[in-house]
């Protein structure tokens, strides 16, 4: 039986009627069409699925739709913001973040999520961060040079902003 | 890959938890994390007709010490694994859990797998189980009968088999608080992040002028079930670590174990790495604030 669920989607309320098996990869690709949160092992273990569930990081094919009724998911769809880029994405293109881009989205919301909780990490706790996503393109090295120069530009902004 | 039809119940007490398990308990499952539950639905290994999901039951997020009888450690179902790699409490009065909870699957897994979802999914290569084993911790289950407690070493009953009944909640672990001077670590073997253990070890001991008085090995990935190591905490107890008493208990550790050969190693190189791990974990500790 299908059953009724409202989910704040990157700022917006949305609502659909689902069957509580749906996973939460699938209501955000097919119901709400936002296919920035990929398929890939889709047994928990290579992390392209991952999006922000009420600001952690979550495994979208790990958890029901039915689960985050009331929650609120932020998706990369959900990153720019009045059409400019996020830090992170800008970043991801200044320091060659990607190559082929499956894993980028998750790579980028895990990456938003660390620097929310530590404004100054650690290149091990980058790699920390992203120990739950696989790039297959084995492009790690720049995907860590783009979340030191993401954490750096996000420091310079907010000493320069005004108080 | 699309899990059986379900239906689905997510109570706001627990009251309202134990009146579904008590109506549905036969054919129900719980999902707490889901770390476990829903692969193994999704391979349709497990193909409940009803989940009675608890995240939102409230009163179950504690993480605290309790100063009843000889004092406690008290982890209610919904605390999260990052919850615990981020304790302080954990860091300083119970280091095994502490050192096992960052090397749990990895940190976007953890951020929804539980400890006592883990315990209850049984699993043989699970860490924790093998945490629990090494502290005597013990269960706490609710129905609506009313409750028991199990000992870690009773629940655990069979690879992905534990004692609680259908009708029953896991509600709470416990351990026994640490007395004296006392310290613990684990050491896990994995080939990569995110990959089960190849061999899991669990050390405690506590220490009262300079002598063992009590010890605690748990093993992960050598057996059907978590195992503790009895005969080899035993030898410890009422001596001193030093490299001959380590050496007789890691050799006892060994023995204890139960391992099968496959894609992660051979039985006898996985039996040896228990041997070299339980030593390893103790020479540590004999160093640490135990010595």
């Amino acid at each position: 039986m299908k059953q009724s669920i409202t989910v704040t989607v990157n700022g917006q309320s949305r609502s659909a009627e689902v069957e509580p098996r749906m996973l939460l990869v699938h209501l955000l690709r097919d119901v709400f069409r936002l296919t920035g949160a990929h398929v890939g092992c889709d047994t928990t273990s290579c992390g392209v699925c991952t999006v922000l569930v009420d600001g952690t990081p979550v495994k979208s094919c790990t958890m029901f739709g039915v689960q985050v009724d009331g929650r609120s998911v932020t998706t990369v769809e959900g990153l720019a913001a009045n059409g400019a880029m996020h830090p992170i994405q800008e970043a991801f293109k200044e320091e060659h973040g990607l190559q082929c881009g499956f894993c980028t989205p998750a790579m980028m919301l895990v990456a938003t999520a660390l620097l929310e909780e530590n404004p100054d990490p650690t290149e091990d706790d980058i790699r920390w961060a992203i120990s739950g996503n696989l790039c297959r393109c084995t492009g790690y090295q720049n995907i860590v040079k783009s979340v030191q120069f993401c954490a750096e530009q996000m420091r310079q902004a907010s000493a320069g902003a005004p108080s | 890959m699309f899990p059986s039809n379900f239906e689905y119940f997510a109570p706001t007490t627990l009251d309202e938890a134990l009146g579904l398990l008590a109506e549905h308990g036969e054919e129900a499952k719980v999902l707490a994390g889901g770390q476990s539950l829903i692969p193994l639905m999704k391979l349709r290994f497990a193909a409940p007709a009803v989940v009675i999901d608890i995240n939102r039951v409230a009163g179950l997020d504690h993480l605290e010490e309790s100063k009843r009888g000889r004092g406690f450690l008290r982890i209610g179902a919904l605390v999260r694994n990052a919850t615990l790699e981020r304790s302080d409490l954990l860091a300083d009065r119970y280091p095994t859990m502490a050192t096992a909870a960052p090397l749990i699957s990895d940190p976007i897994v953890r951020n929804q797998g539980t400890l006592v979802g883990s315990l209850c999914h049984a699993d043989p290569q699970g860490d924790f189980g093998s945490v629990m084993l090494a502290l005597d911790g013990e269960v706490v289950v609710k129905s609506t009968a009313g409750e028991r407690r199990i000992p870690i070493k009773r629940f655990l009953d069979g690879p992905f088999t534990s004692t609680i009944r259908p009708d029953e909640l896991a509600v709470e672990a416990r351990v026994p608080s640490p007395e004296g001077r006392f310290s613990g670590t684990y050491l896990k073997l994995e080939r990569k992040v995110g990959d089960f253990a190849t061999v899991g070890v669990a050390v405690f001991v506590s220490t009262e002028r300079g002598k063992v008085t009590r010890a605690g090995i748990g093993l992960t990935g050598v057996g059907a079930t978590n195992i503790k190591a009895t005969e080899a905490e035993a030898a410890l107890v009422g001596n001193r670590l030093t490299d001959a008493t380590i050496d007789e208990a890691s050799r006892l550790a060994a023995a204890a174990a139960d391992p099968r050969t496959d894609v992660r190693g051979s039985a006898d190189y996985k039996r040896d790495v228990v041997r070299v791990y339980v030593a390893r974990g103790l020479q540590e500790l004999s160093g640490a604030r135990a010595a």
